[in-house]
C-alpha cells in the first residue's frame, strides 16, 4: 500500500491553488539492478483531482516524470472549506486517492 | 549551410561564456535549489517518521514517546539543535540515529543488531531512522544551534572529532580537511563548504538532514559522514560508532550559533 500524499489547497480571489507531494518509486523500466536485471518498470500512469464530484484535472503521466513527483495547479470555483481529491494509478493497477480540504 | 552557420554561432556563444561559466552556474543551481524549496519530499519522510515515532512497535509493543532525546522524555521541539549530547542512562555521548537506536532497544525492545543492518534506505527498502530523523528534525527548524560542552565526555568527543577531521589516511592521503579546510574551493559546480569557518559550517551542517534529488531519498547526517568515508576511501564508517558521533560533535559544535533549517533539498 502506497504513502500518503500530502496535498496542501489555498483559495485566494475565487483561484484554488493546489499543490501534491505524491510518494511513488516511479520507475522507468531502463534501470539494471546490481545484477544487471532490468528493474521492471512501475510508474504512475494517471492523475485525476476533482472538486464537488467535478474532474478540475487529469493527467497522463509517463517514465519520465521524476521519482516523488510534486504537482502544482490552479482552479478556478473552489472555496475555502471545499474538499479536494486527488487519485494517481500507476502501471501496475495500484492506486491512491488522498484529499485536502481548501485553506 | 545555414545548419553549419547556426552550429558555428552557437559554438562560438559557448566559447564567449566560457570563462565567465562558474560564476553564472552556481547562480543558476542556487535558483533550481530555491524553485525546489516548495516540493520538498522531504514532507513525505516527516509525515511516515511522526507516524513512527507514535506508533506501538516491538516486541514491547510501546511508541517512542517516551524516548529521551534530551530535553527529558517525549520532548522532541529544538532537541536537534542540541544534539550530540551526553546521555547519563548509557553513560556516553550520542547523536541523534545513536539514541533512536537506544530507545528502540530499551523502550520497544528491538535487538540492536538487527535494526541497525541496514541502516539507509535504497531501492526496494526504507530506513525507518531516515523517516523518524527528517521528522525530529523538522520540529527543530528555527531553532539555534546550541551543542552542549559541559561534561568531559562531550569534550572528549569533540576533540576526537577534530582529530579525525584533520587526519590524514587511505590510499588517497586524504582528510576531511582536504576538500573542507580551505574557503572558496569546489569540485565540478559543487562548492565546498569550508567546516572550519563559522559561517560555512553553519551552511552546512545546518542543511542536513536533505532530501538528495539525485537520489530520491532523504539523507541524515549519519549518512552524509558515511559518503565522505567512501569517498575519501576510507574503511566503513560504521553506523552509530564512536567516530562517526565524535566527528558529528565537532562538526555540529562548529555550527554553534547556526538558525537550523532542515530537512532541506539538495541536488
Amino acid at each position: 500500500m502506497a504513502d500518503p500524499m500530502r496535498i496542501r489547497a489555498v483559495a485566494k480571489d475565487g483561484v484554488v491553488n493546489v499543490k501534491v507531494l505524491m510518494s511513488h518509486e516511479m520507475e522507468t523500466g531502463q534501470r539494471k539492478d546490481n545484477s544487471g536485471n532490468v528493474v521492471p518498470a512501475h510508474f504512475i500512469q494517471s492523475v485525476t483531482a476533482s472538486w464537488q464530484g467535478k474532474t478540475v484535472l487529469s493527467a497522463q503521466w509517463g517514465p519520465a516524470v521524476s521519482k516523488n513527483p510534486f504537482l502544482e495547479f490552479n482552479f478556478k470555483g473552489g472555496q475555502k472549506g471545499d474538499k479536494v481529491q486527488v487519485t494517481w494509478t500507476d502501471n501496475k493497477g495500484d492506486k491512491r486517492t488522498d484529499e485536502a480540504t481548501i485553506n | 549551410m545555414n545548419r553549419t552557420l547556426k552550429i558555428a554561432s552557437v559554438l562560438l556563444a559557448a566559447a564567449v561564456a566560457g570563462p565567465a561559466m562558474p560564476q553564472s552556474a552556481v547562480d543558476e543551481i542556487a535558483k533550481y535549489r530555491l524553485q525546489l524549496q516548495d516540493g520538498n519530499p522531504a514532507d513525505l519522510w516527516e509525515a511516515r517518521g511522526e507516524d513512527l515515532w507514535k506508533q506501538k512497535r516491538g516486541p514491547k509493543n510501546v511508541s517512542l514517546e517516551q524516548c529521551d532525546l534530551g530535553k527529558g522524555p517525549g520532548v522532541v521541539k529544538g532537541a536537534y539543535a542540541e544534539l550530540p549530547r551526553y546521555f547519563a542512562d548509557a553513560d556516553r555521548v550520542m547523536d541523534l540515529e545513536t539514541r533512536l537506536v537506544h530507545c528502540m532497544v530499551t523502550l520497544q525492545g528491538f535487538k540492536q543488531a538487527d535494526i541497525t543492518k541496514r541502516p539507509f534506505g535504497g531501492p526496494g527498502s526504507r530506513s525507518d531512522y531516515e523517516a523518524l530523523g527528517a521528522w525530529i528534525t523538522s520540529e527543530a527548524k528555527g531553532y539555534t544551534m546550541a551543542v552542549p560542552m559541559s561534561h568531559p565526555k562531550e569534550q572528549e568527543a569533540f576533540r576526537l572529532g577534530e582529530k579525525m577531521f584533520f587526519f590524514r589516511g587511505g590510499p588517497h592521503d586524504f582528510a576531511c580537511a582536504t576538500c573542507h579546510g580551505q574557503t572558496g574551493k569546489r569540485i565540478r559546480l559543487q562548492d565546498l563548504p569550508n567546516l572550519t569557518e563559522r559561517g560555512d559550517a553553519q551552511r552546512a551542517y545546518t542543511t542536513w538532514p536533505a532530501y538528495r534529488v539525485s537520489q530520491g531519498e532523504l539523507r541524515t547526517f549519519q549518512w552524509r559522514l558515511n559518503d565522505c568515508f567512501r569517498q575519501q576511501r576510507f574503511p566503513d564508517l560504521k553506523f552509530t560508532s564512536e567516530a562517526s558521533i565524535a566527528l558529528t560533535t565537532f562538526l555540529a559544535k562548529n555550527a554553534d550559533g547556526g538558525k537550523f533549517n532542515a530537512p532541506a533539498i539538495k541536488r
